[in-house]
C-alpha cells in the first residue's frame, strides 16, 4: 500500500505537467492569449496605480536591478511591521515586537524564498504580521524567482529580450499564484484547516485540564506556502501540525501544490526552445535523481531506527519518532523528498529525528539544489549544469561547446563557475567556522556525529533557500540569526545575478547553424550525461562531510 | 549645458522609476497581504464556519471538550492513552524535542516508557507494543494512534472499568478511520473520539 500511494501521487503529477507547463508558456510568452481576457484588466489596474505605463524589454542589468530594488522595498516594509507589530491591528493574542537580529533573519528568510524560521508562529507573530508580512512575502518572493527563471529561459532560447521584470512579476502573481492560492485555500478550509481572526481557543479537556489551542488565518498562508515553494509554517511544527495539515488528503494536496509548478517549468522551457524534447530531457534527469533519493528515504525510514528496533517492541511501522500517525512512513517520506527537492522547506515530520540514512535524502537534494527546485531557481540551476555538461563534452572532443545553437565561451563559463562554486563555499566554510566557536557549537542539541549534521543542515538549508531545519538546533541567537541571514542572501542573489548575466550574454550571440557535428542536447544520451555531471560535480563536493555526519552516525547505531 | 540637461533628465527618470517600484510594492502588499487573506477569511467563515474555527468537538451534554484535530493528554489509566508529547499537548505551542536517532536521552525515554508499560499492562507482552505509542509525534499534538496501539490497551481498560474486552474491541473497530479515499495515509484512531465513546459506554 505504501508504494502504491506514492506511485499514484507521482502519476497525478505527470498528468499535471503538460497542462501546467502550457499555461505558464501562455502567460509568459507575451503573445496575446485567452488568459488576457480574464486577468488583463486587473493587471492594467495594478500598472496604472503604480505608474508603470511603459514596460519595454530590459537588458540583464536593468532586469536584475528592478528585481533587487523591488525586493529591497518589500523587505524594508516587512522589517518595519515586525518591529512594530505589538501596536498594529489584528493582534488579539498580544504578541510583542520581534527582536532585531531575529527580524533581520526573518525578513531575509522570506524575501529569499527560504523561510528558515528561528521563531515560532504561535508566540512570535501577530495575525497582521502573518498576513501582511509572511503571506505577502510568500507571494512576492515566489513571483520574483519565477520572473528570473522566465528571463533566463528567454535569454538562452534566443528571444528578442529578457523581458520586462515588472510585467513578469505582476503576471506571476495575478495569473498564477493568486487564483491558485484562493482555490487551494478554500479546499483546505473544507478539509478542516482553520481560517479565522479570532484569538486562541480555550477549552476544558476530557481530563479536566485547560487547553489553549492556537489558531488564526492558517489556510490562506498554507496554500501560498506550498504553491510558492516557501515553506514557512503558521505554527512551529509546520505541516506536521494538525491544523496546517489535518489529513493524508491535505498532505497530498500540499505535495502537489509545491511540486506541480517547478515540475512544469522544464516543459515550459521546451516550449520556449521550440523543442519539447529539450524540456523532457531535463525533466527526466530531475525525476531520475528524485526517485533515487526518495527510495533511499523510504527504505531507511521503513526499516526504522536500529537502536529502537533492538528493544523488543513491535516496530513494523518504521521510524515513528517525530512522525504523525495519519501520514505514516509513505506520506512522510514523499513529503520530505518533495519539500527538499522543490526547496519548499515545509516539513510534515521532523527531519532531525529521521534515521541517519534517511536524512541523507533531504541533505542531498538541497546540496544539489536542482532537482525540480524552488520557484524557478531549480530549472535555472539545472540548465546551468546542462551548459556545464555541454562544456565538459566539448572539452573531451575538442570542439567549442554549443547550447541551443549558441557558442558557450569563456565569459559564460566563468559566470557559471561562480554560480556553481558559491553553493559549496557558503555551506562548508560557515559549517567549519561554526565549530571553531562556542557561539556555534553551543546550539547543538544532539551529541556525536548527529550534532555535525545539525549544523551542516542549517547552512545547507540556508544556502539552498530551502528553510527546513534540524530543528533541535537552538538557532535563535544573534550568531545564528546573522550567519544564516547572510548565507541566505548570498545563496539567493549571487547565483541569480550571475545567471542573468549569462542569459544576457547568450542573447547577444549570433546563432550557429546546427550541423552533423553538433552535440545534441535533446536525447537520452544527454540526459545521462547531465545526471552524471550533477552527481560528479554536485555530489562529490559534499561527500566528505556527509560521511562525517549521517554515515558515521549510522555506523555507530546499534 | 547639454550634458547637464541629460543628467537632470536621467535623475528625474531614476526618481520616478524608484517611486513606481514603491507604488507597485504598496499595491501588491495590499492585494496579497490584506485583501487576499481577509477575503479568504470572509468566504471561509460564511460557508464553512465549523472547519474554519478549529473543528471543535462536543460531548453528549453539548459542552466543547476539544478540537477533533488536536490531541489531548489522558492521565486516567482507564482511558485510552495517546502518543508521547514533550509539550504535554499544550496547544498554544507545537513541536517536539527533535531527538536525533542516536540521542541517549531519547533512547532512555523509550526504555522508561517500556518499563512503565510492563507495569501498567502486565497481561500484554512488549513484543505487541506498537512503536507509535512510545514515540513523540512531530507536532506534539498528534490526535491519533494506530488501531494496533488502541487494541493493546484493551486488556488494561477492561480490567479497570469492567467493560468486557469484546465491547471495547467493537468500539475500536467503530472509531477506526480508514485511509483517505481508501488509499492515502494510514488507518488510525482518534483518541479523543474513542474516549468520548468509551465514556458513553461506561455510563450505561
Amino acid at each position: 500500500m505504501g508504494i502504491v500511494q506514492i506511485i499514484v501521487v507521482i502519476a497525478i503529477l505527470l498528468l499535471l505537467v503538460k497542462p501546467a507547463g502550457t499555461y505558464l508558456y501562455h502567460v509568459f510568452s507575451n503573445e496575446p492569449n485567452k488568459t488576457d481576457r480574464i486577468f488583463g484588466g486587473v493587471e492594467r489596474g495594478i500598472f496604472k496605480l503604480s505608474g508603470l505605463n511603459k514596460r519595454e524589454g530590459m537588458s540583464w542589468k536593468t532586469y536584475a536591478l528592478s528585481f533587487l530594488s523591488t525586493n529591497i522595498v518589500l523587505v524594508a516594509f516587512g522589517y518595519i511591521v515586525l518591529r512594530l507589530q505589538a501596536g498594529l491591528p489584528l493582534n488579539p493574542n498580544g504578541i510583542n515586537q520581534m527582536e532585531q537580529t531575529l527580524t533581520f533573519n526573518t525578513v531575509i528568510s522570506f524575501i529569499t524564498n527560504t523561510n528558515l524560521q528561528h521563531y515560532s508562529g504561535e508566540t512570535g507573530l501577530s495575525y497582521f504580521s502573518q498576513m501582511a508580512v509572511i503571506t505577502m512575502l510568500m507571494f512576492t518572493s515566489a513571483a520574483s524567482g519565477f520572473s528570473v527563471a522566465v528571463a533566463f529561459v528567454r535569454g538562452i532560447t534566443g528571444r528578442a529580450t529578457l523581458g520586462n521584470f515588472f510585467e513578469d512579476f505582476v503576471k506571476s502573481i495575478v495569473r498564477v499564484f493568486l487564483p491558485l492560492a484562493l482555490i487551494i485555500t478554500l479546499v483546505l478550509v473544507g478539509l478542516q484547516v482553520p481560517q479565522t481572526l479570532k484569538p486562541t481557543i480555550q477549552i476544558t479537556t476530557m481530563d479536566g485540564q485547560i487547553q489553549q489551542i492556537a489558531t488564526g488565518p492558517v489556510a490562506s498562508l498554507e496554500s501560498i506556502k506550498h504553491l510558492g515553494t516557501n515553506g514557512g509554517g503558521f505554527f512551529g511544527a509546520n505541516s506536521a501540525h494538525p491544523f496546517e495539515n489535518p489529513s493524508p488528503l491535505t498532505n497530498v494536496i500540499e505535495i502537489l501544490s509545491m511540486w506541480t509548478l517547478p515540475a512544469a517549468l522544464p516543459y515550459m522551457y521546451g516550449l520556449f526552445a521550440k523543442n519539447k524534447r529539450q524540456g523532457w530531457g531535463i525533466f527526466a534527469a530531475m525525476m531520475t535523481l528524485f526517485v533515487l533519493l526518495l527510495s533511499l528515504n523510504y527504505y531507511a525510514e521503513s526499516s526504522g531506527n536500529p537502536a529502537i528496533n533492538s528493544m523488543g517492541i513491535d516496530v513494523s511501522q518504521g521510524s515513528m519518532e517525530g512522525k504523525e500517525v495519519r501520514f505514516g512512513i509513505p506520506q512522510s517520506a514523499l513529503f520530505t523528498t518533495v519539500t527538499t527537492a522543490a526547496t519548499t522547506g515545509s516539513v510534515n515530520n521532523m527531519h532531525d529525528t529521521q534515521t541517519p540514512l534517511g536524512s541523507i535524502t533531504p541533505l542531498a537534494l538541497m546540496m544539489l539544489n536542482n532537482v525540480f527546485g524552488g520557484k524557478g531557481v531549480g530549472l535555472v540551476n539545472m540548465l546551468m549544469y546542462a551548459i556545464l555538461a555541454v562544456f565538459l563534452c566539448g572539452l573531451m572532443v575538442g570542439r567549442t561547446p554549443e547550447f541551443l545553437g549558441r557558442k558557450i565561451e569563456a565569459r559564460e563559463m566563468k559566470l557559471i563557475a561562480v554560480a556553481i562554486l558559491i553553493h559549496p563555499l557558503i555551506i562548508l566554510v560557515p559549517t567549519a567556522a561554526s565549530f571553531l566557536t562556542d557561539l556555534g557549537q553551543g546550539a547543538i542539541s544532539n551529541p556525536g556525529n548527529h550534532g555535525l549534521t545539525q549544523v551542516l543542515y542549517e547552512y545547507v538549508s540556508s544556502a539552498a533557500n530551502n528553510g527546513s531545519g534540524f530543528e533541535g538546533l537552538a538557532d535563535n541567537t544573534t550568531f545564528w540569526n546573522m550567519m544564516t541571514g547572510v548565507i541566505m542572501l548570498l545563496g539567493r542573489y549571487v547565483s541569480i545575478i550571475a545567471l542573468l548575466a549569462v542569459a544576457g550574454s547568450l542573447l547577444r550571440k549570433q546563432p550557429v547553424p546546427e550541423t552533423i557535428g553538433t552535440f545534441r542536447t535533446d536525447n537520452g544520451l544527454f540526459t545521462g550525461i547531465l545526471i552524471a555531471t550533477v552527481l560528479i560535480i554536485g555530489a562529490l563536493t559534499f561527500l566528505p562531510v556527509v560521511v562525517l555526519g549521517p554515515i558515521a552516525e549510522h555506523l555507530t547505531l546499534r | 549645458m547639454l550634458n547637464n540637461e541629460s543628467n537632470q533628465q536621467s535623475s528625474v527618470s531614476k526618481t520616478s522609476y524608484f517611486i513606481s517600484i514603491v507604488r507597485l510594492s504598496a499595491v501588491l502588499i495590499i492585494l496579497c497581504g490584506i485583501v487576499y487573506p481577509l477575503a479568504s477569511t470572509a468566504l471561509a467563515q460564511v460557508f464553512m464556519p465549523s472547519q474554519a474555527n478549529g473543528s471543535l468537538l462536543k460531548n453528549s451534554r453539548g459542552e466543547v471538550v476539544g478540537s477533533e484535530l488536536i490531541g489531548q493528554s489522558f492521565t486516567d489509566p482507564s482511558l485510552f492513552q495517546g502518543r508521547v508529547s514533550s509539550i504535554n499537548y499544550k496547544a498554544e505551542a507545537s513541536g517536539s524535542n527533535n531527538y536525533g536517532p542516536s540521542n541517549p536521552d531519547m533512547l532512555q525515554r523509550i526504555s522508561d516508557s517500556i518499563a512503565q508499560w510492563k507495569k501498567d499492562n502486565p497481561e500484554v507482552p512488549i513484543s505487541q507494543l506498537p512503536v507509535d505509542l512510545i514515540t513523540n509525534s512531530g507536532s506534539g499534538l498528534d490526535p491519533h494512534i494506530s488501531p494496533a496501539a488502541a487494541r493493546v490497551q484493551i486488556p488494561r481498560i477492561s480490567n479497570l472499568t469492567g467493560i468486557p474486552a469484546d465491547q471495547l474491541e467493537e468500539l475500536v473497530v467503530k472509531t477506526t478511520e480508514g485511509r483517505d479515499l481508501g488509499l492515502f495515509g494510514e488507518e488510525r484512531v482518534n483518541v479523543l473520539k474513542l474516549n468520548l465513546a468509551l465514556s458513553e459506554l461506561s455510563k450505561k
